[in-house]
Parts: structure tokens; sequence; C-alpha cells
């Protein structure tokens, strides 16, 4: 039986620069970006000239990755045969210390999103970029942003100004979860705080890989502050953050709560389970082990067949060819992984149906 | 199954726990408030003297920020990884369907009573006029 088309939920239409997102700002905006010359907010976690973060054969030159309506069509939707695909723009939002113009530009990329990738394409679904650094303004960009049912989650970068479980985000998942969106949780970094839990590294590809480690501070706060508890129907996606460490940091974190457990009397389940129940991962990048029956021991530590949702992380170079598949993923398991697991994950995908 | 007279009533004061050997096995007798339990002396878990562990209560919460303590000193903390048990029971709370403490019946019973038998009183004198904690095993 031949594969479904699926859903592939990581793709990065990119910002070409602050003069694509001029029409999207109101004239106070406009001014100050073009008197003051601002641009090029890229994310340091994403160079767009680096080999990483734009494969050679879906590259134009030296275009900045992303940046083509058609490329994104011809490469991830008609390559991959994807029937949806989830839109991650990474422009600087998060990393702008004034939480007004940070609110600003958040509001300029999702009025962006829609008007030059989402109307334009109806295989392309949203994510609403909010300024988390002010939750009260994330807030407000999710209620403009509710009514158009083709946004499918609020996303977040897993590298702010605090662990996503502080109280302070949580009028942010409040706010997701009245309105049946995910929580994207997505590889990047301010730059304000040191990657790395024991101060900054030298190479670019020390941060890149230390994700692993902010991904799981993030889920050590969303559970032991309480915020699966608080909101029980909110699914967080974890996006390009690799998947093979869940099973072993899952023993670690259950081990740890059966110990002092009293000092977060809230979290009444083992954190794994909490985690397995609310927490989604991208399939791209994947941490290849070295065979397929490695990868399938792994999945069945990983305990659940519904957590993995497919994506081809474009333009970002993961795999070469179309060898998004790892060894070791059954047919059953890929068509869930497609379909199945991204409809679950996203409510909206199933209200939106193209 | 045999009836054994592990302590004098007024012997463990409330709150207090003495360990003793029946039949090989060190078992620790608790009292709680005039209530007695008794448990192995061997955490299940990598088997750590579970009975010389600190009693606590049972920390519970409606939602994140709210805490509640019941059940002041009836949970024992394991002296080694501290995995609470119910000393009712027994019972694990992090995992409570696979990890279990051997738990054994307790009574108080008047000298009275005992005195006519069958009972083992390894190292007591019982006397008409007295109580004592018996447990079965």
């Amino acid at each position: 039986m031949a594969l479904p088309a699926g859903i592939d939920c990581d793709v990065h239409p990119a910002v070409p620069g602050m003069r694509a997102l001029l029409p999207y700002l109101d004239p106070y905006w406009q001014e100050q970006v073009t008197v003051r010359g601002i641009d090029g907010l890229d994310l340091a976690s994403f160079p767009p000239q680096m080999d990483a973060h734009g494969r050679a054969d879906w590259r134009d030159g030296r275009a900045k990755p992303g940046t083509s309506l058609d490329a994104l069509r011809t490469h991830a939707l008609d390559g991959f045969g994807s029937q949806l695909a989830i839109c991650n723009p990474l422009y600087g939002t998060l990393a702008i210390n004034n939480e007004h113009f940070a609110a600003a530009v958040a509001r300029a990329i999702n009025a962006w999103l829609i008007a030059e990738w989402l109307d334009r394409e109806p295989r392309l679904r949203g994510s609403i970029t909010v300024a988390a650094q002010n939750p009260e303004l994330a807030v407000e960009e999710i209620e403009r942003r509710a009514g158009d049912k083709r946004f499918v989650q609020v996303l977040l970068l897993a590298q702010g100004d605090a662990p996503l479980g502080n109280r302070r985000f949580w009028p942010i998942y409040a706010a997701a979860q009245r309105h049946r969106l995910s929580i994207g949780i997505h590889a990047g970094s301010t730059f304000r705080h040191a990657t790395t839990s024991n101060g900054w590294p030298s190479y670019h590809l020390e941060d890149y890989a230390a994700h692993a480690q902010s991904f799981q501070s993030n889920l050590l706060s969303l559970v032991h502050e309480g915020a699966f508890a608080k909101f029980p129907g909110l699914i967080f996606v974890l996006i390009e953050s690799g998947f093979t460490w869940l099973p072993a940091f899952m023993w670690r974190a259950n081990k740890t709560w059966r110990g002092v457990r009293a000092e977060v009397p809230w979290v009444d389940r083992p954190p794994g389970d909490l985690i397995r129940d609310h927490v989604r991962v991208t399939l791209q990048p994947t941490d290849r082990p070295p065979s397929g029956a490695d990868m399938q021991r792994l999945l069945e530590q990983l305990g659940r067949d519904d957590m993995i949702l497919f994506s081809t992380d474009y333009p970002h170079w993961q795999f070469d060819g179309d060898a998004v598949w790892p060894d070791g993923f059954s047919d059953d398991l890929k068509r869930r992984v497609l379909l199945d697991n991204p409809r679950q994950a996203y409510p909206r995908l199933q209200e939106a149906q193209p | 199954m045999a009836r054994h007279v592990v302590a004098a009533a007024g012997e463990i004061p409330p709150g207090g726990r003495k360990l003793v050997t029946v039949r090989g096995r060190q078992i620790g007798i608790f009292n709680h408030g005039g209530e007695y339990f008794a448990l192995l002396n061997r955490c299940p878990h990598q088997g750590a003297e579970l009975c010389k562990g600190t009693l606590i209560g049972l920390a519970t919460s409606k939602e994140p920020g709210h805490f509640e303590l019941t059940r002041q000193g009836e949970m024992l903390k394991c002296p080694w990884h501290g995995w609470e048990y119910d000393i009712r029971t027994g019972q694990s709370w992090c995992d409570p369907n696979d990890t279990k403490v051997r738990a054994y019946p307790v009574t108080v019973e008047p000298g009275t009573t005992l005195v006519k038998g069958p009972y083992v009183a390894e190292t007591f004198q019982v006397t008409a006029d007295e109580a004592y904690v018996v447990l079965e095993l």
C-alpha cells in the first residue's frame, strides 16, 4: 500500500529582510526601520549562508534559502508529495530587546506570511510568530490571528529569556488552548544568554548540537512548573529538536521525580508519562543511530507511536535526496507520522482542510 | 502463620519505631498515634534498610502552586533514594501498581489473652497485667 500524502510539520519560509516587512508595519515603525536602517534580523542560530541552513541542491545562487514560494513548492510540497506544510518563519522577533518593536515585527511577519505565502498557496498552514518576551503583547497577537484557521500553532524559540514552563508564559498557553492552537518550540536562541548551561561555547556546531540541552531544560520546566497539569489539552511540539535523546531523558526525569517529587506535588504522574501525553517531535533532523534495528529499539523505548510528526525542515540540510526516512520506520509507522500524528498534534488542521 | 509478641505496648512512643527480627526477617514496628504498623526493613528498589528512613507526611496538590500536607507521619521515605511508602499498606506512592514493601498485620493485645497462648515471645516475659504488640508472620 502506497504511503499517503503527508503533512510536513516544519518548513521555513524566510523573511528576505526588513524591506519585505515594511508594507506590514505601521507608519511609525516604517519610519523607525527606514531612518535607523534596521535590517538583518536573522537569528544568529541560523546564518543563511551556512551549508547546514540551505541544502545545496535547493539553493538559488546567493539568494537567502526559503525566500522563494516557487522553490518551496517544487522542493518541499511537490518534492515530498505533501498535502500540507506548516510554515515556521524564523526571523529575529524573540531576540529584539525592545518589546514594542518585537511585537510590531511579529505582527508584520504574520501579515507577511498571510499575504505572501498562505494566500498564494492553499497547501500552506501557518505558525503565529509572537514576541514571547512580553506575554501580554504575545496574547494580543494570538487574539489578532486566531480567527484565521490556517494558523495552527504559536511559535516559540527554545532558548529565550527563561525556561518555557515559567508562569510568565502561561497567558500564552491559555490563549493557545482557548483557540485550539498548539505550541511549537523551535530550536533557536536569542544569543543574549549562553547557548549551553555551562557558558558560551566557541563554535557554531556546539550551539547546534547543544540544542538538545535546551529542549530538555524546557521539558523539565514545563513538567515541574505544572504547565502540563494546568493546560491539560495543550500539545507542545518540539521542532528541529531531534528525538533520539528522549527515552533516556525521560528515564532520568522519572527517576529524579520518584526521589524528590514532594517539591512539586502537582506532578502526580511520572514526568515521562506527562511528556508522552503532551509533547510531539518533528522527524527531521533525526540523530540517526547506527542501524535500523537500533532505531526500532529506540522507538519501542519512546513507548508511543503518536509522538513523531513528519517534517523535512526545508530548506535546512538534514538529509540528501529524498532520504527523509531514517532506517527502522515501518510503513505503518510512516503512515502515522505522515498523517495521523500531525492531525492529532494540530487540532486546527482538521478545521481547515484544503 | 504464628503470632509473635514483638514489644510491650508502652515501649515504642508515638511517632517512634522499633526494629525487630522475626523468623529471620528484619521488620520495623511503627507506633503512629497508638496505631501500630509493621513493614519489612528492605526497600524493594535496591534493598536499603527502609525502616531507618524518615517519617513524613503526604504532599499533594490540587493545582500548580497549591501545597497540601496530609497524613503526617504516615509516609516512610527510603534513606537511599527517597522513595515514599505508605506505612499502612507498604504501597509505593510513585509506583503503586508495581512497587510494594511487605506489610504485616500488627495488633495490641492485653496480656490476659496472650498468656493463654499460642504465641511466640522470643525476648519477652509476658504478664497478664500489661499490653503487648503482636505481629502475625
